[in-house]
């Protein structure tokens, strides 16, 4: 026990990190996650944590534009990195348009693995609106599900969060879904 | 009392007044808060499924480095329990464990890692009991929680009556909510001794109930604020024990104490769906009529009453509110185990005899060469009508459902016609529209609604309801919208604080639309009256010419003349003073007498039904699911959007009882859980979920808001039966138990399944109740004295014994 409280009081350092754009220099125990850091150091409560064993996606956050498990990572292992929590995905006060699109498609029930899947979602889309190889893996739903498949979400059944991803995808002009495959809900058919 | 198509906000798919806090991350479940000094706690759980505990040592502990206060079971001396008839669990267990991960010891510390070290430093003498982990186990050793037998007609006479007589055992496997959040509770100390706790919790009430029954305070000492639930599905509808013990320890320490639970420790803390072994005998005539069935259930309840009670009796109850049945028995029992506690999770006691019933049904028409849709819909019960256990149906649209997903699906092509591998299943359900009977027995509402509106043209609503995911929030908002003629999103909510809100029951038994909704429209409905006569008296025109509409007071006759809102309150405000207002609902008295009359009464059933369609791999036994149909009966979707969701979310949850998810123990292994993780636990993914084409039935029930029904519960209901039936027809093997483990598959495919057997089993008294038909003597509307007394059933001390004094076997 002596051996844990003398690891504590030993390992505190100075680390900076660059959390969406803004860069932190704190203390902090080199041995905490990532996520740990994000919560409880930072403020950053943005980002949820459904098992802490890298299980189930809440804590997906992006380090260098990748969808990382904060739970698994350590913070020390982020120096240097970009990191963009669900804080960070709005530009401004503008909504980013996956968030835009699950708020109006109801892709939020609870919202707790929200914050996860959409940092994983933007991953996704990111990737698409740099890269040209789109022609060779259209973003379509199975991508799309593939992408979102290490979150778990136990209230919607994930069919309107893949309509919502959708949604901002084709907004986005990223959508190359085959035309005889249904996209959208009825719902969202009606409003249009 | 409304005209639809003046219908403004009411029936309209708009986003969730609080979507955007939930899509940024700004959201603050409980866990996120923080408050200055404010300590962690950890709670050291029991490593055995039965022990008694001789001797704890806690000196280590106390070394720990950090370590401010740590508690055990003498720091509590008073019982808790959601039902007042199962005060049976202690905050932290003194003398005897009787499931692993039970409470024994809580640690505050400054720290979490210090409060963990300490936890882990904890030393106990055990004295290791063999426990009691099944269903025939218990059985013989009479741990038996609560029996209960009624019968309703006389069944003997029904199968004399009945041409063909089908007998069968069914199982339904025990599954958790593993609702994402992991539960979490702070609680902040006041210095005038007052103390305020927040925890996510789906019934702020009863567990403000608790906590002053358990600490010994004063409710009006104590403020119970429910955080925004992540997700609960019934699992945090029960009161728990840290919840308790951070109380008591912010009382002792003066700091805000906060715990956030491991997603084992969830498993531990369970509460979810009873493993229920069931025996179903119904006698058919040649033309379908149920003429007689007789149901048991053994219910497998674990370590604790919890809301026990009531899920027995919600193994018998809905039956009868789907198809027409002459005569009916229900016996069963709720067993006590060595496991976690059961309680209510979605459907709470009814998807297991739905599955029985529904398979049923499949078999008797197999049998009787009818369609299963139409040998449904032949004998639909009727809306309007009573059912032989006395329960009030009255709108009544399974037969609009049935027809929906028969013709969505392509049904008759599809039965009996698809290739060897594919098939085609189809279910039914019901559902109640929150419990006719409360808890504690008051003539209180079960709840309130207040409206206060500013000068401003601010409106405020307070409410006692706890958002738990389902949207419950924006159904309040759009209900007070809709009679003020204001924006939804303009309406600000203060909700699940005992401080500032009046009481609402809580988020479960699918209460909150029908209940909540049915206040806030008094109350707003109060309000816009009082803004009326002002703005009638300002015109000089009658009230009934004045509507609220987009923000504005309009003269009906007149649309030119015309005034803001914020114009209306203040006149109102000049003429009446402040303009606040409120509302509360209480449902109608049932017209069940008999002892056991308590549980299934409603102010209105849902209805749905499915047709699930699966492809079979004969070889290694994985059923694909490859698209579900699905009708909801909702009554009156007061926003389609929402209950388009909460319908896929229950097809989901239903398709993971069917397919995978299970909690079970291992008997040889001290009663660990065998899969106490997410990664183990098996839930669909994005990957597995199938296509879902929902369709939503619209038959007003008077009872509801704008006609409005439940939808977060009873669509789950017919999706695990669908499967099975579904699976027959694709491989011709019936399964009458879930989860379909490709295993089980396999095993039946090769007539290798092990036989269910259900066990020697009669309640101790049944109580025989004339068919509501055979009593025009006896008034349908009950007096007070019949009432309390039948409501006092689940009062009267159990039959059964407590699992300490029957259950201890020496190792």
């Amino acid at each position: 026990m002596k051996k844990s409280a003398a690891l504590k009081s030993s390992a505190k350092q100075i680390i900076t990190l660059n959390v969406n754009g803004r860069v932190y220099e704190q203390a902090l125990f080199i041995h905490h996650t990532l996520l740990e850091v994000l919560r409880e150091d930072l403020g950053l409560t943005g980002t949820k944590h459904g098992c802490e064993l890298g299980e189930c996606g809440a804590c997906a956050v992006l380090v260098n534009g990748e969808p990382v498990l904060s739970c698994l990572l350590l913070a020390v292992d982020c120096i240097g990195k970009e990191i963009t929590t669900i804080e960070g995905i709005a530009d401004e006060n503008r909504l980013h348009p996956l968030q835009k699109a699950f708020a109006e498609l109801g892709a939020a029930q609870c919202g707790y693995c929200t914050p996860g899947i959409l940092c994983a979602a933007k991953s996704l889309l990111d990737k698409y609106l740099r890269d040209d190889s789109r022609a060779v893996k259209p973003l379509n739903r199975e991508r799309i599900k593939e992408a979102v498949s290490g979150n778990i979400c136990r209230c919607t059944g994930y069919l309107k969060i893949l309509e919502a991803i959708e949604l901002a995808a084709e907004r986005l002009n990223l959508l190359q879904n085959d035309p005889s495959q249904k996209i959208l809900s009825t719902v969202y058919d009606k409003e249009k | 009392m409304f005209n639809p198509a003046e219908l403004n906000v009411i029936g309209k798919p708009i986003p969730k007044v609080d979507a955007l806090p939930r899509c940024t991350g700004k959201l603050q479940y409980a866990d996120d808060l923080t408050f200055p000094e404010m300590l962690f706690c950890k709670i050291y759980r029991s490593p055995y499924a039965h022990a008694f505990i001789k001797k704890i040592d806690l000196s280590k502990a106390k070394k720990i480095p950090g370590v401010v206060k740590i508690l055990t079971g003498e720091d509590f001396s008073i019982p808790f329990g959601i039902l007042p008839v199962s005060q049976d669990e202690y905050p932290l267990s003194n003398k005897e464990v009787r499931y692993v991960g039970e409470p024994i010891a809580a640690f505050a510390a400054l720290d979490e890692e210090s409060a963990y070290q300490a936890a882990k430093a904890i030393s106990i003498e055990f004295e290791i009991v063999k426990p009691s982990m099944s269903i025939e186990e218990s059985l013989k050793q009479g741990m038996i929680h609560k029996s209960a037998g009624l019968e309703f007609g006389d069944i003997e006479k029904g199968f004399l009556e009945s041409d063909d007589i089908f007998e069968n055992v069914y199982f339904y496997e025990g599954n958790t909510h593993l609702a994402l959040e992991e539960h979490a509770a702070a609680a902040v100390p006041d210095p005038d001794g007052k103390l305020t706790l927040y925890s996510s919790t789906q019934v702020p009430h009863y567990l403000h109930r608790t906590l002053a029954k358990t600490l010994n305070l004063p409710p009006s000492r104590i403020r119970v604020i429910a955080s925004p639930n992540g997700g609960g599905f019934g699992g945090k509808s029960d009161v728990f024990s840290h919840e308790i013990v951070v109380s008591k320890l912010a009382l002792l320490t003066g700091k805000p104490v906060k715990i956030s639970l491991t997603r084992e420790e969830i498993f531990y803390l369970h509460r979810g769906r009873h493993p229920t072994l069931m025996w179903l005998k119904t006698g058919v005539k040649k033309d379908g009529t149920i003429s007689s069935m007789h149901f048991k259930s053994l219910l497998d309840g674990g370590a604790y009453g919890s809301y026990g009670v009531a899920s027995l009796y919600y193994t018998g109850a809905l039956q009868t509110t789907t198809y027409k049945i002459e005569n009916y028995k229900f016996e069963g029992a709720r067993l006590f185990t060595h496991k976690a506690p059961c309680g209510p999770k979605r459907g709470h006691g009814t998807p297991q005899p739905r599955f029985a019933i529904e398979i049923m049904l499949d078999e008797v028409a197999e049998k009787l060469q009818i369609d299963p849709a139409e040998l449904r819909k032949k004998h639909l019960v009727q809306s309007n009508s009573i059912t032989p256990n006395y329960l009030k149906v009255g709108s009544m649209g399974l037969g609009k459902c049935i027809d929906k997903v028969v013709e969505g699906s392509g049904w008759k092509d599809k039965f009996r016609k698809l290739p060897y591998g594919k098939g085609v299943g189809l279910a039914c359900g019901s559902y109640i529209c929150g419990a006719g009977l409360p808890i504690y027995w008051n003539p209180l509402p079960h709840s309130s609604v207040m409206i206060k509106l500013d000068r401003g043209g601010g409106v405020s609503v307070y409410c006692g309801q706890i958002d738990i995911g389902q949207g419950s929030n924006s159904m309040l908002a759009q209900v007070v919208a809709e009679i003020l003629g204001v924006g939804p999103s303009e309406i600000k909510l203060c909700c699940a604080d005992t401080d500032l809100t009046p009481v609402d029951l809580g988020s479960y038994s699918s209460r909150v639309t029908l209940m909540v909704g049915n206040a806030a429209i008094q109350a707003a409905q109060k309000a816009v009256d009082l803004l009326k006569k002002a703005v009638s008296e300002k015109w000089g025109i009658s009230e009934d010419k004045i509507n609220f509409k987009n923000g504005k007071a309009f003269n009906r006759e007149n649309p030119d003349l015309s005034l803001d809102f914020s114009e209306a309150v203040q006149l109102a405000e000049a003429k009446f003073g402040a303009v606040c207002t409120v509302g509360s609902y209480t449902p109608p008295k049932s017209p069940g007498e008999y002892k056991g009359s308590g549980v299934g009464p409603s102010p209105a059933y849902s209805y749905s039904a499915s047709v699930v369609q699966v492809e079979v791999d004969p070889e290694t036994g994985i059923i694909q699911i490859e698209k579900v149909w699905i009708a909801h009966d909702i009554g009156k979707a007061i926003n389609p959007l929402s209950v388009i969701g909460q319908v896929e979310g229950s097809v989901y949850m239903g398709l993971g009882e069917a397919l995978m998810e299970e909690q079970t123990f291992r008997a040889r292994y001290n009663g660990v859980h065998k899969a106490p993780g997410m990664l183990d636990y098996k839930s669909l993914t994005s990957k597995d979920m199938p296509e879902v084409e929902t369709y939503l039935i619209e038959d007003p029930d008077p009872n509801g808001p704008y006609g409005a029904k439940e939808v977060g519960q009873g669509p789950l209901l017919p999706i695990p039966p669908a499967v099975a039936n579904a699976v027959y027809d694709a491989i011709g093997v019936r399964i009458r138990e879930i989860p379909l483990h490709p295993e089980k598959v396999l095993f039946a495919l090769k007539n290798k399944a092990p036989k269910r057997s259900f066990p020697s089993f009669h309640a101790p008294k049944v109580i025989r109740v004339p068919l509501p038909s055979e009593s025009p003597t006896t008034s349908l509307l009950s007096s007070d004295l019949l009432r309390s007394e039948s409501l006092r059933v689940d009062s009267s001390p159990s039959s059964g014994l407590p699992p300490s004094s029957s259950g201890a076997v020496s190792s």
